[in-house]
């Protein structure tokens, strides 16, 4: 809880709520007759429109990148480390729109929203969306705000997925791509986690196939379990190490089955204040989106094709120890964006925190992003 | 962040075989100053490599495209004849094969352009005849345990290697420490020149 709000913090915000009644096509074929999107916004529009930013989330993000909603707040935003005055994302710059895709379960609509053919709650009925359709809906929120072309849509991880198909979607309307510890598709390592994750869930007898509220339950063993297992994954082992080592709880051993380890306390922590906090069935469709992107899937598997439509620029960084989205695959982006011919800037940052090093402010990082998001600022700005 | 930019000497001479418009890779850009030079002056497009974090920050303020990469970590990613000319400025003494890179600049591009220091300068020669100790200088500033220079050459020892492997030398410009050319330099520079513009091809 602050204080007094920070000087570098955009402050206080008040997400805002848009509704669409035009019928969403998505790339499953299925139909949205209508929805809502959620979003905050940070700093000023500029008279020409040409200073606004987006940021995409990921798995578990949502529309409150930065600040507070209340004097309360525990803390701010997830990424509020990159956005605000002074900070990478400029917010005295920019303009900075967060939206909460759908699907989520912060606002936006997905399976804990009511369907209105049934007036019934959509659960596990809410269709499974796809990258592409977020960025479809997130392009009609564009319309809604004025904002033909972005300067620059940024994303990590999933979010750095959604920045990517942007810049294909979208070429003209896009200065900037920012493709943060992310991938151009998933390995079949990064599915089988998430199918882990999707059994834990559904093997949870309050699952309910889904259909859990009506029950008036919540798969919190399963929903625990599965972030259980995706925090780990976004760790690096040198981080557990540092932080956990093999410090007991007690100081010593117990001769149960009960949590003895700190990593393990610490671990059933982040599952528990999860499931708190996090609907099941959008964690089941954030992981089948995040399982499903594949973009030179239309192009014959050729990254290099399928990038070649985009004409963006393009900022891509990854993490020295992120397992989950190594520089590897970051890597694969870049060198099929150099294949295009595209222009694009690569930064590997030596960080011992795994993935969630995107979410961090380290110094480095910092120091890339900033120097990136000024040139983008100089572009728009005179 | 107009300004004109004033290039080094040995820059200066560099970009008289840069074409107007063609497609550029810096090997180890620094700071980006010359492909931001480039940019401005000949409308070159590009990529920098470099692997020195705070010279990739100020490659991005410098607004060109600069990719974290090892050199000595190869070049696979870059494709055939992709590029008109391959640029390597001071840093074919610090790589762990600098035959190995000199062919991979040559399969990436058309053309390449080098710059090293002359090992065969007179006071270098001096150096070690007469201190009996590894040559330090303005232009090579390390101890001999600690420099990032492991494969210093002389001008002559290139040129043989390029000989040996079929690599064409266009042009040689050679230029003292203030990277000035100076008539002494043009009558005897494999003795008095201290660094050496190379521009060569297959």
């Amino acid at each position: 809880m602050p204080d007094t709000i920070p000087t570098d913090s955009v402050g206080l915000v008040t997400p805002q709520t848009q509704h669409f009644d035009q019928p969403l096509t998505l790339r499953s074929g299925r139909v949205l007759p209508s929805y809502d999107l959620v979003y905050e916004t940070y700093g000023e529009l500029n008279a020409d429109h040409s200073n606004a930013i987006l940021i995409c989330h990921a798995l578990s993000g949502s529309h409150h990148a930065a600040g507070y909603h209340s004097m309360d707040d525990d803390k701010p935003g997830w990424w509020d480390s990159c956005i605000g005055p002074g900070k990478p994302i400029d917010t005295r710059e920019f303009f900075v729109v967060a939206v909460n895709n759908l699907g989520g379960c912060n606002g936006s609509s997905g399976p804990t929203s009511i369907n209105p053919e049934t007036g019934e709650v959509y659960g596990p009925d809410f269709p499974i969306v796809a990258v592409r359709d977020w960025v479809n809906s997130q392009a009609r929120l564009a319309d809604v705000l004025g904002i033909e072309q972005w300067a620059a849509v940024v994303g990590g991880s999933l979010g750095g997925m959604q920045v990517l198909r942007w810049s294909i979607q979208f070429p003209t309307r896009l200065r900037h791509a920012v493709v943060i510890a992310s991938a151009p598709r998933l390995s079949a390592q990064n599915i089988a986690f998430n199918e882990v994750a999707r059994q834990a869930i559904a093997k949870d007898p309050d699952f309910h196939d889904g259909h859990y509220l009506k029950h008036g339950t919540i798969p919190k063993a399963g929903l625990m379990q599965a972030r259980m297992l995706g925090h780990l994954t976004y760790l690096s082992d040198d981080a557990m190490r540092q932080k956990f080592g093999r410090e007991l709880k007690e100081g010593r051993l117990n001769y149960s089955f009960a949590p003895e380890f700190q990593v393990e306390s610490y671990l059933h922590h982040q599952g528990e204040k999860f499931s708190n906090s996090f609907d099941a069935n959008t964690y089941m469709l954030m992981t089948k989106a995040l399982d499903y992107f594949d973009p030179a899937a239309d192009y014959n598997n050729d990254l290099v094709a399928c990038l070649a439509q985009t004409q963006c620029r393009f900022l891509v960084a990854s993490f020295t120890t992120d397992w989950r989205f190594p520089p590897e695959r970051s890597e694969e982006i870049v060198n099929a964006l150099v294949h295009a011919d595209k222009d694009v800037t690569y930064a590997c940052i030596e960080s011992e925190s795994g993935h969630d090093a995107f979410l961090l402010p380290i110094p480095r990082y910092l120091a890339i992003f900033s120097a990136y998001m000024q040139r983008v600022a100089r572009e728009v700005n005179v | 962040m107009n300004t004109a930019l004033e290039l080094r000497d040995d820059l200066k001479l560099l970009q008289q075989h840069i074409r107007p418009g063609s497609q550029i890779l810096d090997l180890g850009c620094g700071d980006g100053t010359l492909l931001r030079y480039l940019q401005q002056h000949k409308n070159v497009r590009g990529y920098g490599l470099e692997i020195d974090p705070h010279k990739i920050t100020a490659c991005i303020a410098n607004g060109v495209n600069v990719i974290e990469q090892n050199l000595d970590d190869g070049l696979d990613n870059f494709t055939d004849q992709s590029i008109d000319t391959v640029i390597m400025t001071q840093a074919l003494q610090a790589v762990r094969r600098p035959d190995l890179l000199l062919e991979e600049m040559l399969r990436i591009g058309k053309e390449a352009i080098v710059t090293f220091p002359n090992f065969g300068y007179w006071r270098t020669r001096g150096y070690l005849m007469f201190k009996g100790r590894m040559p330090m200088s303005e232009t090579l500033p390390y101890n001999w345990y600690d420099t990032p220079n492991i494969h210093l050459c002389t001008f002559r020892d290139f040129e043989i290697l390029c000989r040996q492997r079929g690599i064409r030398i266009l042009h040689k410009a050679v230029v003292d420490g203030q990277h000035k050319r100076h008539w002494a330099i043009r009558l005897w520079p494999s003795m008095l020149g201290e660094i050496a513009v190379y521009h060569i091809s297959r």
